[in-house]
């Protein structure tokens, strides 16, 4: 199963490792990463593989909460087929 | 891989432009459950629900959790109770609605719809019995929701029961006055109903469908008015475009929802409602929409077109995004439920009889209108005749949920809360038509050719 994360919020030191840290811990991969700055604003889109993921989706998505609380940025976690399927025929 | 624009696109529209998926509804028949005695069939109805809704909640909340896009609600549809009960040893339909209610308390929905009787062309024991118990059923339950259809295009309009409708809306207003004649907001009469639709208060479980199925409906009026607000100018060619590429994103949703809860559920799929369903928030209104075409107000010279265009083409942009459409797909005008109908109901904008031209070009009728409570209910029938008159002629749905809130006149205003939003009380036209609705009988089947 792949996944989105996506960060979106003012830009700072840390945001990439303090995520990437909780994906090493749960065993996700990344398979890419795109960021840019759109106004101002620091957006990072991030394609994982969940399929060794070594806790429930729910966790994960809400340990990336924890840590988007802390750096002050917005992070959602969501399934990948919502993006394929609004956007691909 | 991915494109990151796409994956702004998506988030910007459940974060800021509330697109959402209005409701999973799970379509049960009760056919099965009919017996001789009544407490036996209450006892089945109860039974089935809770065992075939019993994981409905916790799936949607689930979906909702893993694709991050808000679901609404989630509700049920049954089989129409006039047919399940008319064999029952008993005369009080009441019974069974509280059967309903407490079956979808035990489940955690916040509506069960098909308290409802199908009577186009007329009436049997069982359709009489139902029409009757619904001002008490409506009154004394929270969640249960009842619609009559009293004509189709392929019978002509039952004139009888849509004077009986009349009479049983007053009723209805009159057991719930101490709370705005809620009871009304949970009755809706048809003309044209379709069988599959997941929308309340009309929804109900029709007789040609399977033993349990997953219908879905969606929502997005705040993605289409986001969509033409970045438009700045542009033909209509251009709007139409726009909207449908929209309604394809919106519905493309819908359909991967209705898919994901009906393999969880291990329910077939049934049907994706391509409706633009608007709610009291703000940036989610069809009103809106309309204005963004460059209309001052809705309800000015022009609304019917611009909702003629809206509605076209959210059908157009939908049907190619999803493998099966049904329900009531259209753009609804619920006056109490969108801000922007709200805003022009007070500013005299809109009156009901551009309300009802309205719904000659899009689903379903005349919605959550609340009108002075001394209407009299041979006005009411009379609303509800050329709204029937309109679906029978034109072979679509067409619905009137009205409610006339007792003690209150023109110009004040009822608060609802929640989805149900709040209704500023409308002008009804004062002279009356009784002697027409007296009449009684049936308006005959309309001719299918020579149309003009």
């Amino acid at each position: 199963m792949k996944a989105v994360i996506t960060v979106v919020g003012c830009d700072k030191i840390g945001i990439i490792a303090s995520i990437t840290a909780v994906l090493a811990k749960t065993q996700v991969n990344i398979l890419d990463i795109s960021q840019t700055i759109m106004q101002n604003i620091f957006t990072m889109v991030m394609l994982v593989d969940l399929s060794k993921l070594n806790c429930d989706f729910a966790h994960l998505g809400e340990l990336l909460q924890e840590v988007g609380k802390e750096l002050g940025v917005d992070i959602r976690l969501q399934r990948e087929e919502i993006f394929t399927s609004m956007h691909r025929i | 891989m991915f494109n990151i624009n796409d994956i702004l696109e998506t988030i910007n529209m459940i974060s800021q432009d509330n697109l959402d998926i209005r409701t999973i509804t799970m379509g049960i028949s009760l056919r099965d459950c009919a017996s001789e005695d009544y407490k036996v069939t209450c006892r089945k109805i109860y039974d089935k629900i809770s065992k075939l809704a019993q994981n409905l909640v916790k799936t949607g909340e689930d979906i909702e959790r893993d694709f991050g896009i808000p679901i609404i609600n989630k509700r049920i549809s049954v089989t129409p109770i006039a047919i399940i009960a008319e064999g029952c040893n008993t005369d009080d339909y009441a019974v069974f609605a509280h059967a309903m209610e407490k079956a979808a308390e035990n489940v955690g929905v916040n509506f069960i719809g098909g308290f409802s009787a199908l009577v186009h062309k007329g009436y049997t024991r069982g359709d009489k019995l139902l029409i009757k118990a619904i001002p008490e059923a409506l009154s004394t339950t929270n969640r249960v929701c009842s619609s009559v259809n009293v004509a189709t295009t392929k019978s002509g309009i039952n004139m009888d029961a849509v004077k009986e409708m009349g009479e049983i809306i007053k009723e209805c207003a009159e057991r719930t006055r101490d709370r705005d004649a809620v009871a009304c907001s949970k009755l809706v009469v048809f003309a044209n109903v379709p069988e599959d639709n997941p929308f309340m208060a009309g929804a109900f479980h029709g007789v040609g469908e399977p033993e349990c199925v997953i219908n879905v409906g969606v929502s997005g009026p705040g993605v289409v008015a986001a969509a033409l607000k970045n438009l700045n100018g542009g033909d209509f060619g251009t709007i139409a475009e726009t909207i449908k590429k929209t309604a394809f994103k919106i519905t493309r949703m819908g359909q991967l929802v209705a898919q994901e809860a009906s393999s969880r559920l291990n329910v077939p799929f049934g049907i994706v409602d391509l409706s633009l369903a608007p709610t009291p928030a703000v940036g989610d209104s069809v009103a809106r929409i309309l204005e963004l075409m460059g209309l001052e107000r809705c309800g000015a010279h022009g609304t019917t077109a611009a909702l003629a265009l809206l509605n076209d083409a959210v059908k157009k942009g939908g049907v190619m995004a999803s493998s099966y459409v049904g329900g009531l797909s259209g753009a609804f005008i619920p006056v109490s439920e969108d801000a922007g109908m709200i805003e022009a109901a007070m500013s005299g904008a809109l009156t009901i009889e551009k309300l009802e031209a309205m719904t000659c070009v899009c689903s379903v009728g005349l919605d959550m209108i609340a009108i002075p409570g001394d209407t009299p209910a041979s006005t009411i029938s009379a609303i509800i005749a050329d709204e029937a008159a309109i679906g029978v002629i034109n072979s679509k749905t067409t619905a009137v949920r009205i409610i006339p809130v007792p003690g209150k006149k023109e110009g004040d205003v009822v608060e609802y809360g929640g989805l149900f939003g709040k209704a500023p009380i409308m002008r009804v036209n004062p002279f009356g038509s009784e002697e027409f609705i007296a009449r009684g009988g049936r308006i005959p089947a309309p001719l299918q050719s020579l149309k003009n």
